[in-house]
């Protein structure tokens, strides 16, 4: 007890998102496995959505460990979960015989998806965080492009001999037998669903340790202050590229993972999936559960990827509804008034709560 | 003009025309050494002909009235501002093409005029950011919490707290950084900067929006902090008080030129000096 009163702030609030992800998946265990038979609670659309709502919290997770931990923007994320997406999958294809048990055959293209992204966070860190500015912005908006059009004209066969790949055109000739993978603008045409809501929570636990431990240790500490202010980093001597750079690539890498687990829970796939778009909501899911702070993503990534589901009756206001919510939510979030009024709000619980302990003090 | 001087090799004693150094660092190698350094920015010149050295252990002080040129050559030493011509030996090793990073590791540390602090991270948090280089366990090693990391992270922890009490900033270990007072914000811009552990300590106007107390109390925890680390202190300062109060050697710039250079007492009585300060009566 004496330890957990001991704690930092920031420790305490990094148990919190802990416990409050542990809580949410066991509810939802318990939720879907006893009362799905019976038509209850969890609809199985919203069944369906658990895999995609894990990878979204997890690319939030990533995205906010880009924009809040280190304060450059990125509008390119969803191409790193495109690489994340396709090199997994392709990898999970390719490994069906190697590895036959489905759960490690995820594991491994998880950490292929990672890897390929790491090197694409890499190529893309390398050149860009060099520069000051908002030029991460522009290149990154650039490479989430570039990769859609890159993957749109990629053509992956697998047979006997092995994998065989093309560009441009197909002109793969594959042996008896053999299959292919990923089909140029068609995508991937069937993806074996290997990922699941256990595999999403374990993903998103991992990113959290990661991002948590990070932020908390010397690298960390060299990251926030390059955010804060770079002059003064610079002047006790924090090598500025070093650990944009570290922390870039380790949120591409995240992304990447996030993008094997997402696509490893469809039928399909295709690379206009993650276009543009794609990453201004997870930049939404960010800026909407505030920068820097973690649950804040989680929450919002969760809702925000719910919403357009369960709003599904009201078809045709869906979208109107959707932008209404992310206004109020705004507005409500940075209005002085209400903020002043929570945080008093917050200070009377805490002086109550000071008081009852005051006394129970006494009593002894 | 613009070409590079050349470079003479170290001595180990002062160049005489620059020596403002007390005794006790006469005969040893000046921690810093500027020699006919200079900078143009287009073609305006900033800073031209500084030579200035600054024994060991000394408190030095630059001033001059607004504009002058201070806070460059501030930037000139941090290599903010690459010099257009000019040397400056670091205990006797140029410093010609490092950068900022390298030159403070190389031991100089400084504090800014207006301040740069972390400011969403907690005082402690600011310090250890300073202790950066002091404790080298690596990314992996801080992820997955191996023994390395509670080793280090517990030093740099008692370290941080040492240099905090200089202050007497234990207390504040937890707050934010941009939530303290502007007195303590200066106080540990200091701290930030001598957790470092610098051989040279920069303060960029350390008094300013002070009041005269804080600013007696600042003079002697700039003195101890001397005395301490044994480190030689170049202070930027508008407070005359406090200039003259704990300055060895001082050092007057006006117009990017140095127009004079002595001890307090010299810089007192000097003509030119007061020419700058309170402006030449007009004759006749």
């Amino acid at each position: 007890m004496k330890t957990l009163k001991n704690m930092s702030k920031t420790s305490k609030t990094n148990f919190a998102t802990y416990g409050m992800v542990i809580v949410v998946f066991a509810v939802l265990q318990l939720l879907g496995s006893d009362l799905i038979q019976r038509g209850g609670v969890l609809s199985p659309t919203l069944k369906g959505q658990l895999v995609p709502i894990c990878a979204y919290v997890v690319m939030a997770l990533s995205l906010n460990l880009t924009v809040g931990v280190l304060g450059e923007l990125s509008l390119g994320h969803a191409g790193f979960m495109s690489v994340g997406a396709f090199s997994g999958t392709v990898a999970a294809t390719a490994l069906q015989n190697v590895i036959p048990s489905p759960g490690a055959r995820l594991l491994a293209a998880v950490v292929i998806g990672a890897v390929f992204a790491t090197v694409a966070g890499i190529l893309i860190g390398i050149p860009v965080l060099r520069l000051g500015g908002d030029y991460l912005a522009i290149v990154t908006l650039a490479f989430g492009q570039i990769i859609k059009s890159l993957i749109e004209n990629l053509y992956v066969g697998m047979d006997v001999n092995g994998l065989h790949f093309d560009f441009l055109e197909n002109k793969i000739a594959l042996a008896q037998g053999g299959k292919m993978i990923v089909n140029g603008p068609m995508g991937i045409p069937s993806i074996q669903k290997l990922s699941s809501f256990t595999a999403g929570f374990l993903l998103i636990m991992a990113a959290l340790f990661v991002i948590f431990n990070l932020t908390n240790s010397r690298s960390g500490r060299a990251i926030m202050a390059l955010r804060d202010n770079r002059i003064a980093a610079e002047s006790v001597g924090i090598n500025v590229t070093k650990y944009k750079l570290m922390a870039f690539v380790t949120s591409a890498a995240l992304a990447g993972a996030a993008g094997t687990l997402f696509a490893l829970g469809q039928n399909t796939l295709v690379a206009s999936k993650f276009d543009f778009n794609t990453s201004i909501l997870v930049l939404v899911f960010v800026v909407l559960g505030g920068l820097g702070r973690m649950w804040g993503s989680i929450i919002a990534a969760a809702a925000l990827t719910i919403l357009p589901e369960a709003l599904r009756q009201f078809a045709d206001y869906r979208m109107l509804t959707y932008a209404i919510m992310l206004i109020l939510v705004m507005l409500c979030t940075n209005n002085p008034t209400l903020k002043s009024f929570f945080s008093s709000l917050a200070a009377k619980v805490k002086g109550s709560a000071k008081k009852g302990k005051a006394k129970g003090g006494e009593g002894k | 003009m613009s070409e590079r001087v050349k470079r003479e090799p170290t001595r180990l004693v002062p160049v005489p025309s620059t020596n403002i150094i007390p005794e006790r660092d006469v005969d040893k190698t000046p921690i810093l050494e500027c020699r006919h350094l200079g900078i143009d920015f287009g073609g305006l010149t900033a800073v031209n002909n500084f030579d200035m050295a600054i024994g060991r252990t000394e408190i030095a002080g630059l001033i001059g009235p607004n504009g002058a040129g201070k806070t460059t050559v501030f930037n000139l030493l941090t290599k903010v501002y690459q010099p257009t011509r000019g040397t400056i030996l670091l205990d006797g090793v140029d410093t010609h093409g490092k950068t900022t990073v390298q030159v403070n590791r190389m031991g100089i540390a400084r504090t800014f005029q207006n301040i740069r602090l972390f400011s969403n991270l907690s005082v402690e948090d600011n310090v250890k950011i300073g202790l950066h280089n002091q404790i080298n366990y690596g990314m992996w090693q801080g992820v997955f919490r191996m023994p390395g990391y509670w080793k280090q992270e517990k030093i740099a922890h008692e370290r941080a707290m040492e240099l905090l009490s200089i202050f007497d900033m234990e207390a504040m270990a937890d707050a934010k950084a941009g939530s303290l007072p502007y007195g303590a914000q200066r106080r540990l811009e200091i701290v930030r900067a001598l957790a470092t552990n610098p051989s040279l300590l920069l303060l960029d106007e350390p008094a300013a929006g002070m009041n005269p107390s804080e600013t007696a109390e600042l003079m002697d925890n700039i003195v101890k902090i001397r005395d301490t680390f044994g480190i030689a202190v170049l202070l930027i300062e508008h407070d005359m008080s406090l200039v003259m109060g704990i300055c060895e050697g001082i050092c007057v710039l006006n117009f990017g030129q140095i127009i004079a250079k002595g001890t307090p007492d010299e810089i007192k009585n000097d003509p030119e000096v007061i020419k700058a300060y309170l402006g030449s009566r007009k004759e006749g």
